[in-house]
């Protein structure tokens, strides 16, 4: 488990010989074992930031302080697309995560919450998309991480397989919960998964808003209860509509 | 029902087969010249050559060169390939050789090996696998700048170790490269081969070919060639083919 303190001076990037500036002067702190979504405008650099965490874009000026004691904290990435290897099986993508013997208990367990079962000797390519998804949301869950970095998951997704992957989602991490940056434009979709919402502006990237959801978790499922919270959202702060 | 029966792709390939045979068989006997022996006259030479010993000699140092050099040329290849691919200064600096070495004609780089090393065993090889290796560089280089980032990404987020991230992710993906690399050297070696053989060896396919066009034996030649494009055919069908086959499993 671990907390993370993002201190990002600026990120630029070379477009066309031109440098674009992405994100700018960024300040965020994320608590231990906190839920929270970014919400921002397509192309406001939340992949970047995202990456930029996960220690893969280290071209940029700041710091990003991982609190984790002894050992460097494991993430799990859920990417944009699924990212599966399309030449092993949907278990052996989960297996090969693992620097040790895969626990195939938990793997078993995971793949019956996500309802994918039945195709773990299945090859990527052979699912749909949400079925995909599913499994990199597997694999991002199976290691156990301290924290979970995942990019618009959902997207594309029609309503009813998203809803079901959010309800898994949440019972995944109501039970072993971790750290979660969880990147969406969906503002009742950011209301119904998180503890804490936090608004991004379109590039550079700054923070315009960080509001805490009260709604309680046993109420999530309520379609009511996350109306009226956006509806009061949108009220209280109309800057929020120009960034969905 | 006949043309159900010509639609099964083995029968297809036998019957053209027997086809061309027949052609040759015809075209012998209508010529009725000694520089063009019938189908038959081919096959007793060619079993006489084989129970003397003498074709499995000679083909067996062929091919033992044909895999010592073809092996050379692919580790090499493969590595020089890689890094091209994935340094953009190496590979401005390198392309102008490549571009050199793969125009360079293949009897240039026998004639000057044999030239500066005498004639030895391993200039012959080393003729051969100069003219193989900028063909494997250049197949595995266009490989190595296709492999997909997003995949890199992944293994890196997961602290893949470097040797998980190879054989997981690197060469799945430069597999069908390498493939390419190896049918297309293995055609392009053996023709080689018979040059280096026939120019400074005293055993071996090419040998053999130059004493009976110096003998005018043309029996002997047909007999050799049939013999080596059978061998050439057993590794694709015993070797390439399964091998392309395991690694396609997971395609669509």
């Amino acid at each position: 488990m671990s907390s993370i303190d993002i201190n990002i001076a600026n990120k630029t990037f070379n477009a066309d010989g031109r440098q674009h500036c992405a994100i700018a002067d960024l300040q965020l702190k994320i608590e231990l074992n906190q839920f929270v979504c970014l919400v921002g405008p397509s192309g406001c650099g939340k992949t970047t930031l995202l990456n930029i965490i996960a220690g893969l874009d280290s071209q940029f000026q700041g710091q990003i302080t991982l609190t984790e004691q002894a050992r460097q904290p494991q993430i799990g990435y859920v990417f944009q697309n699924p990212r599966l290897l399309p030449w092993h099986t949907v278990r052996e993508n989960i297996e090969l995560v693992f620097e040790q013997t895969p626990p195939a208990q938990l793997i078993d367990s995971l793949l019956a919450e996500m309802q994918l079962a039945d195709v773990q000797a299945v090859y990527p390519q052979r699912l749909s998309l949400g079925m995909q998804r599913r499994v990199s949301i597997i694999r991002a869950f199976a290691i156990n991480p301290d924290i979970l970095l995942m990019d618009e998951p959902f997207v594309s997704l029609d309503a009813p397989t998203a809803r079901q992957i959010r309800n898994s989602l949440q019972n995944l991490w109501l039970q072993r919960p971790h750290t979660v940056l969880f990147v969406t434009h969906d503002l009742r979709e950011a209301i119904a998964l998180a503890d804490r919402l936090v608004f991004l502006s379109a590039s550079p990237m700054q923070v315009v808003g960080d509001i805490a959801v009260t709604i309680d978790r046993q109420q999530r499922n309520d379609a009511e209860q996350i109306e009226q919270f956006r509806q009061h959202l949108l009220q209280h702060f109309p800057a929020i509509n120009s960034l969905l | 029902m006949f043309s159900r029966f010509l639609r099964h792709h083995q029968t297809l390939a036998a019957l053209s087969l027997l086809l061309l045979v027949a052609l040759w068989q015809l075209a012998a006997t209508l010529l009725h010249s000694n520089t063009l022996p019938t189908p038959i006259k081919v096959a007793t030479v060619l079993w006489q050559a084989i129970a003397s010993g003498e074709l499995p000699y000679h083909l067996g140092a062929t091919l033992l060169r044909l895999i010592s050099s073809f092996t050379i040329a692919m580790l090499l290849g493969c590595g020089i390939g890689v890094l091209l691919g994935r340094h953009k200064t190496l590979d401005a600096f390198f392309d102008n050789w490549l571009v050199i070495f793969l125009n360079v004609p293949a009897l240039v780089t026998i004639i000057l090996c044999y030239v500066w090393f005498g004639l030895i065993e391993w200039a012959a090889i080393l003729a051969v696998v100069i003219n193989k290796l900028p063909n494997v560089i250049v197949t595995i280089r266009e490989g190595t700048r296709t492999l997909n980032q997003d995949l890199l990404e992944m293994a890196q987020s997961y602290r893949f170790s470097r040797r998980k991230t190879f054989v997981h992710v690197i060469w799945p993906q430069l597999h069908p490269f390498v493939m390419a690399a190896t049918r297309s050297g293995l055609a392009l070696i053996w023709k080689i081969i018979l040059v280096v053989e026939l120019l400074g060896r005293s055993n071996g396919m090419g040998y053999q070919l130059h004493l009976f066009f110096q003998l005018f034996d043309v029996a002997s030649l047909l007999a050799y060639t049939i013999a080596f494009v059978a061998v050439i055919q057993l590794i694709e069908v015993l070797l390439l083919k399964p091998l392309d086959k395991k690694a396609q499993r997971w395609r669509r």
